[in-house]
């Protein structure tokens, strides 16, 4: 599938920041809940040794991930799943399309999943005359928008609840100007359960596959999940390989740190098991590859597989706060989505390793302990490689290299530039040509540089 | 730690033999020279003989964070023929001891005089704490001051505990600037979040870099903080450089300034704190 044509991350930032005070109120929100994840890891002295328990068995279960992947299939299938198998999101869709319309189902609900948003399920789908009712309430609103989730487990965070009530009122034909949250909540619970009773199908993600067992596990707050198989009679599970884990007692090392790194809560709401069909009823497993493979077998990204999708990257990044989801332009946002975006098309994301400032952390707060900066900072010299970095950007840099080369030269330009900026007017250093003195002052330039002051030092 | 463990605490004549080059990043060299000066004072004052070898311009860190590895690589070459000689190599700046260290290793594999470097290469207040063995500094400083903690120097050389990670480590910059008489050391809210220079970043993403910046200075100043001090200047000159335009009542020092006993001008001279 072609990337669509999208503006840089840099350009979609500054429009965001431009809203001083909305920017503000996000990085606020966000900022609350990298707060609330601090009070619960502070509240497990074994904090860090689950990171690395969960890194190890992460690490070990990517090395054996196809003999892994056939012991599940093997086990979910004695238990009377049917396991599908997509090279590609196209695969995927396909196969869900075709689950559906051997059992006549028209209306779907779905609870979240970012595999089936990376994969662009839903349009598929309505395009092919089937009704997709998103039931996680924030995906939810995203959807009655008729926009993406801008984050992976708060998908309607870049909303207030003034616009949501506008939103309800408009579509739902709720009470114009009642902003209070327990209503809108109530009034979307009401039009959700009709969507529920009425349903053919529930399409739900996975958060964890057991090789051992053949179960998979999918947490939720809502319990829409719950609800929306357990009314139908089909129950279709789209999962990407990287979700599984070799054993049912490995798990419990996962949902410590799952629900505490993305939402600050010792747990989620509902972590629900489900193995095999309920009595009378099918379920379907989709494995979903789309470029996972390829990510695995690389040297230096491999690692971002070990990603729990938990959202507390995105919470803490300084940038991603102030710039909101929707500026990453992927499904993914945030720096966990900055390496996994340009493995799909390196050209069209190739922006999102740059959005950053190495500030690392991200790498402290993974509960799986991918050194996500540090494959940014990879990144960056892979699309070097791959001459997707502007050409300004390389050409100035391999100038100010062969400057840095010769210490006569470097010590002379910066002899010219201080004096330079000592008498040149303002209005020529200050201009459009620098950025950097759009909104701050250059240091004054001192007379001599440390070099002179410390050969004269150590004449005297 | 495991620094100090490979280092053990030195006594006065191996301090009085040690070889120690100094590594003044190119930006300190040319904007704020006493940085330098006051690095060389307080190894000085240590018993420590300093060598600046003049060869010395960048370490090749914009190039690396650029994806430009082809221009940093010869930056990094001659980094570590310069300073190969050395017992250690000390600078004012743990953004650049951490590109030595951790970032080096794709540009020079294999390259025994670059293990030599990376294992000899220290942070200032890193150096005191760890190969000297130092654990308070003596001095006056009566002011309230903010710490910024560099994420280079935080994360990447850990010269303190993160605020994401549930460890226990030393602060070693804090340790010093705790021990000065009369400092008072402000609260922040956000005690080390990224000030939004990042390099290249500071101007590709003008608009983000800044409002992190003001976020900065926005919590110090409800901090009472009035001397921000960190132990990079490149975070500092990103600072200054707003706090310069908004004309704001706050002094920008580097711990090197402090430590040598530099008072607070730049840009603003906060009054001194009222002893009891």
């Amino acid at each position: 599938m072609n990337a669509p044509i999208h503006k840089e991350h840099a350009e979609l930032a500054t429009e965001f920041v431009h809203n001083r005070e909305r920017a503000k109120w996000h990085d606020s929100s966000l900022w609350f809940v990298r707060q609330k994840r601090d009070r619960q890891t502070h509240s497990i002295p074994e904090w860090e040794q689950l990171r690395e328990l969960a890194a190890t068995i992460k690490r070990h279960t990517l090395a054996k991930l196809p003999q892994y992947l056939e012991e599940f299939e093997r086990n979910a299938t004695r238990m009377g799943a049917v396991v599908h198998w997509a090279r590609d999101a196209e695969e995927h869709n396909r196969i869900v399309l075709q689950i559906l319309q051997e059992h006549g189902a028209k209306k779907i609900v779905k609870s979240k999943s970012m595999l089936t948003e990376e994969c662009h399920l839903n349009p598929y789908l309505e395009r092919n005359g089937i009704q997709v009712v998103d039931t996680d309430l924030g995906e939810w609103i995203v959807q009655l928008r008729n926009e993406p989730p801008s984050h992976i487990v708060m998908p309607a965070i870049h909303i207030k609840k003034q616009e949501i009530s506008e939103l309800f009122h408009d579509k739902l034909g709720t009470e114009d100007g009642n902003n209070d949250p327990t209503y809108l909540a109530g009034e979307a619970r009401t039009h959700l359960r009709q969507k529920f009773v009425n349903a053919d199908a529930g399409i739900t993600g996975v958060n964890f596959a057991i090789a051992e067992t053949g179960g998979f596990v999918v947490c939720t707050n809502e319990g829409n999940a719950d609800l929306g198989v357990s009314i139908p009679d089909l129950h279709i599970a789209c999962m990407g390989i990287e979700k599984l884990i070799p054993r049912a007692r490995d798990l419990s090392v996962f949902t410590r740190l799952l629900g505490r790194s993305a939402t600050g809560q010792p747990i989620t709401a509902y972590t629900s098991h489900f193995h095999g069909p309920r009595p009378g009823c099918k379920l379907h497993i989709v494995l979903v590859d789309n470029g996972r493979s390829k990510i695995r077998a690389s040297e230096d990204f491999h690692r971002s597989l070990n990603c729990i999708r938990c959202g507390a990257c995105m919470n803490t990044c300084p940038v991603y706060r102030r710039s909101g989801g929707h500026s990453y332009s992927t499904t993914v946002p945030g720096p966990i989505g900055s390496i996994l975006a340009p493995n799909r098309d390196a050209k069209s994301h190739g922006d999102l390793p740059f959005a950053c400032t190495l500030c690392g952390s991200c790498t402290d707060v993974c509960p799986v302990k991918i050194d996500i900066h540090h494959q940014l900072l990879t990144w960056r010299k892979e699309l070097a490689i791959q001459k997707v970095v502007p050409w300004t950007k390389r050409v100035s840099m391999s100038m100010a290299a062969a400057v840095l080369k010769r210490p006569w030269l470097y010590a002379l330009g910066g002899k010219v530039a201080r004096v330079g900026l000592r008498w040149m007017p303002r209005w020529m250093i200050y201009n459009g040509l620098n950025k950097w003195g759009k909104q701050r002052d250059l240091p004054p330039p001192p007379a001599k540089s440390f070099r002179e002051q410390f050969r004269s030092r150590s004449k005297s | 730690m495991r620094f100090s463990h490979r280092f053990p605490r030195l006594n006065t004549t191996s301090v009085h033999s040690m070889r120690v080059g100094l590594f003044i990043p190119c930006y300190i060299d040319q904007f704020y020279p006493d940085v330098g000066l006051a690095t060389v004072d307080i190894l000085e004052k240590q018993g420590i003989t300093v060598d600046f070898p003049a060869e010395q311009t960048c370490c090749g860190q914009p190039m690396s964070n650029t994806g430009c590895t082809d221009a940093a690589r010869p930056l990094a070459k001659r980094f570590v023929e310069i300073f190969a000689d050395y017992d250690y190599v000390v600078s004012p700046s743990g953004s650049c001891t951490a590109m030595v260290r951790h970032h080096y290793h794709d540009l020079l594999p294999h390259d025994a005089a670059y293990e030599k470097v990376q294992k000899n290469s220290f942070e200032l207040c890193e150096f005191l704490h760890d190969v000297l063995g130092l654990r308070q500094w003596d001095g006056d400083f009566p002011y309230r001051v903010g710490i910024h903690q560099s994420c280079h120097g935080l994360r990447e050389l850990r010269l303190e505990g993160s605020s994401e990670e549930m460890l226990t480590r030393p602060g070693k910059v804090r340790g010093f600037l705790q021990s000065l008489r009369g400092i008072q050391l402000s609260e922040l809210s956000r005690p080390d979040e990224c000030c939004g220079f990042g390099g290249t970043f500071a101007v590709a993403q003008e608009a983000v870099s800044v409002m992190m910046g003001e976020d900065r200075l926005a919590d110090h100043k409800q901090a009472g903080t009035d001397v921000l001090t960190a132990t990079d200047m490149s975070c500092l000159m990103h600072l200054e450089g707003l706090v310069r335009r908004q004309k704001m009542p706050v002094a920008i020092m580097h711990v090197a300034e402090i430590l040598a006993g530099r008072k607070p001008t730049r840009p603003h001279s906060p009054a001194p704190l009222k002893s009891n």
